[in-house]
This record gives structure tokens, C-alpha cells and sequence, in this order.
């Protein structure tokens, strides 16, 4: 599709956008008539129903198939296909080695597919699946990310952000600095873990592929897929109307949507739903890689930054190169004149790492927001202090103006509601009962992201309504509602005159929910569609008249750095005897642009901010790296935080209107929640009990004399 | 092996043909297309699934279709009234914005209504303080006997708000 490019004018009134609209899909969502990627009643054209299929995954981490022994499956009642890598279609494009599966015998992970049982039922197919004899050949292997595992430089990071930076002569500032920190912090695998398994149900029907998936982005799916498949796009449908979450995880096709729709493709005709288990998705989802941080700043006597130094390695897999940015906060965050970024990258034969909410600045700023405290600390300063004193006036990487960071104000509205003055200033000043107690602060950024493409078709019904329509997703975020509101404001009718069509790749194109980018490029669509359906109608339009456009850029990212900023106040306690961690208080003040909906966006703040929490207290995959096997892959052993977990906790923002990135005035707010919290966690730990812990999570152990 | 059971589900009794292996969450999704009862994990560690069993909350991935003849199953889409209208508890996850993707939801609420009938019989749980009294409903209790539903949205601020908002309700029409 085509359409003319609009770029929208700010919009000058608003009357839905700010207020607290009740979820479109709530009731469905409430009484779980919402149907998942698995819960459509699919069927044929005869009326067919699904199949069930069951992944098998490999056992060794490098090497080769063998032989697949099916007999024993193909016997099992109910069992109605094996695919392998020797009966598997052919796709028509393997470059993409994390997609391109069954198509030869390498084995590059442990969890890879090997074959997929097509059964009648989930228990044939299960059952079916563990009959399957894989005949494996290891070859020597290494999925340990260690220290000295080599590393190499990607061409750019995630992102498509440059490498390494340099600006001045950071080691020779560092030598000459009179305060500084030079400390090495950690995180462990984390996995993405959204409630809803990844999943489709696929039907072949010899011309055209139409997949229900679990996705947060049904156009990228068809544009990727669809190639692959030797298919037009056209040939290809992603629908995605309900998404158990994603976090990340479901931003790209994984294996798991080209194995569903390879097996759908050898039964045309017939559909063929598939849900990964739980334990599978450890390998073949994608998770955020461990990251290791070597954070080195120097600093003049009263706190002021000279130099700094950020030089971050994560793991990669040999499959297909994924470098997490977490160094890239970094060149923002503050200002010194030396400074330096590096990232390295140890390739290894690992399932492939993706994107896991807030790729690079979670990760980066745990650790420069604990590098901070502690330099805070050795300049004897008061670590909110110490941030206003290196706020730059300018962004320090571009050298652009800031368009709107106004992170002095949150550290100063969230320590004055905290009552950050009463804290003593040393560490292990405070013992209630059996507990340490401690608090402590980090910031948080997140940058304003727009994608470009969107496209957006507005329609005039009858009876002064209008039908909105753009291929974008809600994946629990507030899509849905929140575009309605847009929706409303651009066409200055009530968000109940919107019928808001979305989440089919049938649809103009629509970009995915990742990157915090949703709400700002499918809105920016919208009303640049809705203002040009004005212009081109008027405000009478007879009913069926149309307008499609597509999204010019709004936001002025050459001419202004735009960031979103927070910051995020703990209460920890921490035990004295057994080291175990409590968080009685959280507390994370933002700034990003106008709210569309408060009630929506409190809870995807309260959400980044409990996954954040999550990522403190106890997030930790192992991989043993014997077999490259994920031991902690169920929900009983990698912990998230349970309700229990989570105390008094909130979230407030600045009032704000953001018109340099949106003409909403908002920014994305879907990942800022996490970024930073750990820190904040780390810190008031610290400040609790004396012991610096650099090392996520903050187990028990690290505590223990 | 197949057998055939009868469950009654949301006031509907329904018979079934079922594998022996078919949990009984599997038998409502898949076999009686009843998809209201999510699954996130199939091993009991995430309470998507949760369904009032009897009238008790019951994660149904645990257990098997044909050990369960007769019974009786409430999911989320059951608790409407018969006007169809919500139930309070179901309206205060609305009210309180006590979700976000949805998929934990339906066995939240299921928890949500499980939990306020367990506090009016007087069951204590690890966190009360006097295991001879009748429990009250505080943030602790509500926290500690919802926390075998996982929400990887992290909804729970709001799903505590919604658990206080549906006791209220609720205590407010038994007054009246
Ligand atoms: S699906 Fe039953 S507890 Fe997770
Ligand atoms: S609402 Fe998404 S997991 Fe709870």
C-alpha cells in the first residue's frame, strides 16, 4: 500500500487524550473471553480441525542430526506426522540461521528444533514428541560466558548505534582524577518470561498463510516470514488481537513461528496450533543476554566529573549476532569531558539473545547508577547532589540541545515525597528488629524512539462515527485505548465514535510494539491520517469517504536529543542473620511528555518498575555450561516477583507536554519503569548493610558475613 | 485411552470424551473449547489456570480430566451474574486497572473471589497473626494469598487495589 506522506501539526485541542478511559478490551480480559494466539477456533475450509505440534529440540549444544527415528512416534496413536530437516519445505532464504530451521543437520544450540509431531491431540503430540529418536553427534562446544571468553567487535549495536565512542583522552583523565571508581557489575541471563507462551495456529491453504500469533508486531512478522517462505507478503496474515505480554521477546519472529508455519505448510488445508512450553522457551525465545560492565569514573573533589569510561561485553550466538547496547546510556547520562564507550561481543554456542525490556539501558544503567553511588560516596556527597552537579546542558553525545530532560526535577519532586533528608547519610546506620534498613536512589532514560512507515487509514461511518485502522498491537500496554483517545482528539469526536481496527497485517502498516515507539509512530500515523482526512473531507464528511496516509517525521530527532528521564527511590531491608531482601518502598518519578491515559500509564510504569524489582531480587537463569543446557527453565526455579514481593510502590510523573517528539506531546513509556530500578534497589542495599553488591541479583548470599 | 466424563462448567453440564492423560485444564480448552482458564505454565507455578473447583480455587493444569467426573467448574467467564453483567470482582480488575495483556487475568479473578470466600470462613493463612481468630483482610493477607498468580505485567498494585475495592463491595451489600 501506498499513501502520501503527512507530517501532522501539533494537535491544539484535547479533550480524551489526559483523561483515564477504561480499557477497550477490559471485560474481555476480565471474564478471559479474549482469545490467544492458541485460542481461536480455526478451522479448514471442511471444517478440518487443528492439529497439535509438539517441538523436539536438541540435547547437545554443537554438532549434527544424525538420523530422526520416527517409528516409535508414528506408532503412537494420534500421531499424524514427523517433520524433520530431511522432509521439512525448503524456505527460500537461510540467511536468517536463528529462522532458517529443519532446513539442514548443524546443530548450533541445545534447545534447537529438531523436529516438529503433528498429532491429533496435545497428548498424542506430546507423548509423540518424547518417542522421537534423535540420533545426535556432539562437537566440542563453548556456552560458558567467562571472562576470558573471546570477544570481537560488532560492526554496531542493537539499535543500529555506533560501537565504541571516544571523545578527549579518558585514561589519562582517569590517572590524574582525584576521586574515583573503577568496578566491574554484572547481570545474569534474564528471561522475557510473558505469561502468555509464545504460540501461533497456522493454516496453509495452498495459496495463502494465515497465521494467529503471538506477536508484538504483526506486519514485521509477514515482512519477515513471508520472504523466507519463498511467499509474496500478500500471501502472508498475522493477526495478533490478544498478546499475553511480550517484554521483548515477541518484537521478532522466533524459530518457534517458522516451525508452525512450516508444519502447517505440509498439511494444507488442515491447522496446526502450536504453544511452546514453558521450558522451551528458555532456549528458543530469545532472553537478555549477561552482561559484564567495567565502569571507570573520575571525578574532581566536590563530585564533578572529568572522565568516564564504560566498557561493556555481552554474549552472542554463533547463530546470529545480537550486541546488546548496554553501554549506550552511558553517553548520555552525564556530562565529563574524557569519556569512552566500548561494547565486545563473546560469540558462543548459546541460543540467540534478543531484545528483553529495555535492551541496553536496563543492564547499562544498573551499572552506572551503582558506579554512581559509589562515586558519591568516595566524594562524600549526597547522591541526588551528585547527579544535579553533572547534569549536562547540552546532550553530551550529539551535542544537541536537550529537547526536554528534566531529570534534576524528578530526583527533586521524588526525594522531597520520599523524604530522602531524613536518610542518614552513612551506611549500616539503621537496625529495626532483625533488619537492616537503607535507602537509596537511581535515575533513570529512556530515548524517544520513532519508527518510521506507519500508515494510517481513517473512514467516516454513519452517525458521526469513524473507523481507525493501522496494524499496530496491544500487547497489554494500552494500545487499543490509547489510539482510541488519539484517535478522538485528532478527529474532535468521542473516543465511543471510534471503531479502532487493528492487530492484522491486512491493514496499513503498523510497526512494532518495541523500543517504547508504539503509542509515539502509530499515534503520530494517526493523526497525521485524521488531519489530512480533514483537510481532504472536511468536518461533514458523507459516509464511506476515506483517507490514507502516511506518517511523515514528526519528531525533531536531527535537531534536538529527545529522552525521556526518572528517577527511582528505594527502601530496602535487608536481614541480619539469613541476608534475605525485602523492599518495602519504591517509589519512581518520570518525565515523558503528556500522559495519553493515566490509568494505562501508571500501570505500565508500576510494571517496568516491578520488573525492575524482579530483575533485583531474584532473576537469574544458569546455564550449565557442560551442555549448554538452561537448568533454571520453569517458573519454579527462575523466579519472578510473586505478588507477596511487591509493597508499597508507585509511580507519579511530571506535567508535561513533549511537542518536539509527537503531536500528542507525549513519549513512550513502556520500558523507562525498569531502567534504573535495580540500581535503586542495589543502593538502598547497600546503604542498608555496608556491602556493595555489583553483582545482579541481590541473593541472600551476598550478604551473608 | 479414552473416557468419557461429565463436568458441569459454568452452570452448563456438559459430557466429554477425554484422553486419560487430558488435564482437566487441557479438557475445558481443548477438548470443550472453554479457553477462559489460561495456561502459562502447565506446572502449577504461575495460578493462569486457576478455576473455582467445587467452589474452591483449583489450578486445573494439576489435575487430571478424569479424576475430576462430576465436578463442578466456575472459570472467569462463569462469574458473570445472569443478566450477564460483571461480577464485582470482576469490575473492580476493570475499576482498578488490575491487569495489563490480560493472560494472568481470568485466574486472578477466580483467586480474587476464592480468597475473599476463604477469608469469610475464617481460614487463616502464613501471614495472620492469631491462627485461633477470624483473619481480617489486610494488604498482607491479600498479598500473601494471592501470590500463587503470577502477572508478568506486574499488575499487582492494582490487582491488590481491586481485591480491597470487591471486599468492600461486598461487605457494604451484606450490611444493606
Ligand atoms: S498453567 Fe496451571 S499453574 Fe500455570
Ligand atoms: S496482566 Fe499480563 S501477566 Fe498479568
Amino acid at each position: 500500500m501506498t499513501a502520501d506522506q503527512v507530517t501532522p501539526e501539533p494537535l491544539r485541542s484535547t479533550s480524551s487524550i489526559g483523561t483515564s478511559l477504561l480499557r477497550r478490551d477490559g471485560v474481555e480480559k476480565v471474564t478471559g473471553d479474549a482469545t490467544y494466539a492458541v485460542e481461536h477456533p480455526v478451522t479448514g475450509p471442511a471444517g478440518e480441525p487443528p492439529l497439535h505440534a509438539w517441538l523436539v529440540t536438541s540435547t547437545v549444544a554443537r554438532g549434527r542430526v544424525v538420523a530422526v527415528d520416527a517409528t516409535a512416534a508414528l506408532a503412537h496413536a494420534g500421531v499424524v506426522s514427523v517433520v524433520d530437516h530431511t522432509s521439512a519445505p525448503r524456505l527460500a532464504d537461510t540467511s536468517d540461521r536463528e529462522l532458517a530451521i529443519l532446513q539442514d543437520d548443524a546443530i548450533a544450540f541445545r534447545g534447537q528444533i529438531v523436529a516438529i509431531v503433528l498429532a491429533e491431540t496435545s497428548e498424542s503430540a506430546r507423548e509423540g514428541a518424547a518417542l522421537v529418536h534423535v540420533e545426535q553427534e556432539a562437537e566440542p562446544h563453548a556456552a560458558a560466558f567467562q571472562e576470558d571468553s573471546p570477544t570481537y567487535a560488532p560492526e554496531s549495536v542493537n539499535g543500529g548505534s555506533e560501537t565504541d565512542t571516544l571523545d578527549g583522552d579518558p585514561d589519562e583523565a582517569l590517572a590524574r582524577a582525584l576521586v574515583t571508581v573503577d568496578a566491574t557489575y554484572t547481570t545474569p541471563h534474564e528471561h522475557n518470561n510473558p505469561m502468555e507462551p509464545h504460540a501461533a495456529t497456522a493454516l496453509w491453504d495452498g495459496e495463502r498463510l494465515t497465521l494467529h500469533d503471538s506477536t508484538q508486531g504483526p506486519r514485521p512478522v509477514r515482512g519477515t516470514l513471508a520472504p523466507m517462505l519463498g511467499l509474496a507478503e500478500e500471501q502472508v496474515r498475522v493477526l495478533a488481537p490478544y498478546v499475553g505480554g511480550g517484554f521483548g521477546s515477541k518484537g521478532l519472529p522466533h524459530a518457534p513461528e517458522m516451525a508452525v508455519a512450516l508444519a502447517a505448510m505440509t498439511v494444507p488445508g488442515q491447522p496446526v496450533r502450536l504453544a511452546v512450553t514453558r521450558q522451551q522457551m528458555f532456549a528458543l525465545t530469545g532472553y537478555r543476554t549477561p552482561t559484564r560492565s567495567h565502569v571507570r569514573l573520575g571525578a574532581h573533589p566536590d563530585g564533578r566529573l572529568e572522565a568516564l569510561r564504560h566498557d561493556a561485553v555481552t554474549q552472542s550466538s554463533r547463530v546470529k549476532e545480537f550486541a546488546e547496547q548496554a553501554a549506550v546510556p552511558a553517553r548520555v547520562m552525564y556530562a565529563a569531558p574524557h569519556r569512552a564507550t566500548t561494547h565486545r561481543v563473546a560469540e558462543l554456542d548459546v541460543p540467540v539473545p534478543s531484545w528483553m525490556r529495555a535492551p541496553g539501558e536496563m543492564p547499562g544503567m544498573y551499572a552506572q547508577e551503582v558506579a554512581v553511588d559509589e562515586l558519591a560516596l568516595h566524594a562524600g556527597l549526597d547522591p541526588v547532589a551528585l547527579r544535579v552537579r553533572n547534569e549536562p546542558d547540552v546532550d553530551p553525545d550529539t551535542g544537541n540541545p536537550w529537547g526536554n530532560r528534566r531529570l534534576v526535577e524528578c530526583l527533586r519532586r521524588g526525594a522531597e515525597r520520599f523524604g530522602w533528608a531524613d536518610r542518614p547519610t552513612g551506611a549500616r546506620a539503621t537496625v529495626d528488629g532483625e533488619w537492616w534498613v537503607g535507602t537509596g536512589v537511581a535515575a533513570s532514560t529512556y530515548p524517544m524512539l520513532w519508527m518510521p512507515g506507519n500508515i494510517a487509514r481513517v473512514r467516516s461511518l454513519d452517525g458521526g462515527r469513524y473507523a481507525v485502522a493501522i496494524a499496530a498491537t496491544d500487547i497489554g500496554t494500552g494500545a487499543r485505548t490509547v489510539l482510541t483517545q488519539i484517535a478522538a482528539d485528532a478527529l474532535g469526536c468521542p473516543p465511543e465514535a471510534i471503531d479502532l481496527d487493528m492487530a492484522d497485517s491486512d491493514l496499513p502498516f503498523g510497526s512494532v510494539a518495541g523500543g517504547s515507539s508504539g503509542t509515539t509512530s502509530w499515534g503520530t500515523a494517526i493523526v497525521a491520517a485524521a488531519q489530512q482526512f480533514r483537510a481532504d473531507h472536511g468536518e461533514h464528511p458523507d459516509p464511506g469517504v476515506e483517507t490514507t496516509a502516511a506518517s511523515g517525521q514528526y519528531a525533531d530527532m536531527d535537531g534536538h536529543a529527545l529522552h525521556s528521564f526518572g528517577a527511582v527511590f528505594c527502601e530496602a531491608r535487608v536481614h541480619r542473620y539469613t541476608g534475605e531482601v525485602r523492599v518495602p518502598r519504591l517509589l519512581g518519578v518520570y518525565s515523558v511528555g503528556r500522559v495519553v491515559n493515566p490509568r494505562t500509564a501508571r500501570s505500565q510504569l508500576l510494571g517496568g518498575l516491578v520488573m525492575g524489582l524482579s530483575a533485583a531480587l531474584h532473576e537469574e537463569g544458569w546455564r550449565d555450561p557442560r551442555t549448554g543446557h538452561t537448568v533454571t527453565q520453569d517458573l519454579a526455579t527462575y523466579h519472578v516477583a510473586a505478588h507477596a514481593d511487591v509493597r508499597d510502590i508507585d509511580a507519579e510523573w511530571l506535567d508535561d507536554i513533549d511537542e518536539l517528539s509527537t503531536p500528542m506531546g507525549s513519549r513512550g513509556i513502556g520500558e523507562i519503569g525498569i531502567v534504573g530500578t535495580a540500581a535503586a534497589v542495589a543502593n538502598a542495599t547497600y546503604h542498608a548493610t555496608g556491602v556493595r553488591v555489583r553483582d545482579l541479583p541481590l541473593t541472600a548470599d551476598h550478604f551473608l558475613e | 485411552m479414552d473416557a468419557e466424563i461429565s463436568l458441569t462448567v459454568d452452570g452448563v453440564r456438559r459430557t466429554v470424551m477425554v484422553d486419560t492423560r487430558t488435564t482437566l485444564l487441557d479438557a475445558l480448552r481443548e477438548r470443550l473449547g472453554v479457553t477462559n482458564p489460561k495456561k502459562g505454565c502447565d506446572h502449577g507455578q504461575c495460578g493462569s489456570c486457576t478455576v473455582l473447583l467445587d467452589g474452591r480455587r483449583h489450578l486445573t493444569c494439576l489435575s487430571l480430566a478424569v479424576a475430576n467426573d462430576g465436578a463442578e467448574v466456575t472459570t472467569a467467564g462463569g462469574l458473570r451474574g445472569s443478566d450477564g453483567g460483571l461480577h464485582p470482582v470482576q469490575q473492580a480488575f476493570l475499576d482498578q486497572d488490575g491487569y495489563q495483556c490480560g493472560y494472568c487475568t481470568p485466574g486472578q479473578v477466580c483467586s480474587a473471589v476464592g480468597v475473599l470466600d476463604e477469608i469469610e470462613q475464617g481460614h487463616v493463612s502464613h501471614v495472620s497473626d492469631d491462627l485461633e481468630a477470624d483473619p481480617e483482610l489486610t494488604d498482607d493477607e491479600i498479598r500473601e494469598r494471592m501470590s500463587g498468580n503470577l502477572c508478568r505485567c506486574g499488575a499487582y498494585v492494582g490487582i491488590l487495589g481491586a481485591v480491597r475495592q470487591a471486599a468492600a463491595a461486598s461487605s457494604e451489600g451484606g450490611a444493606a
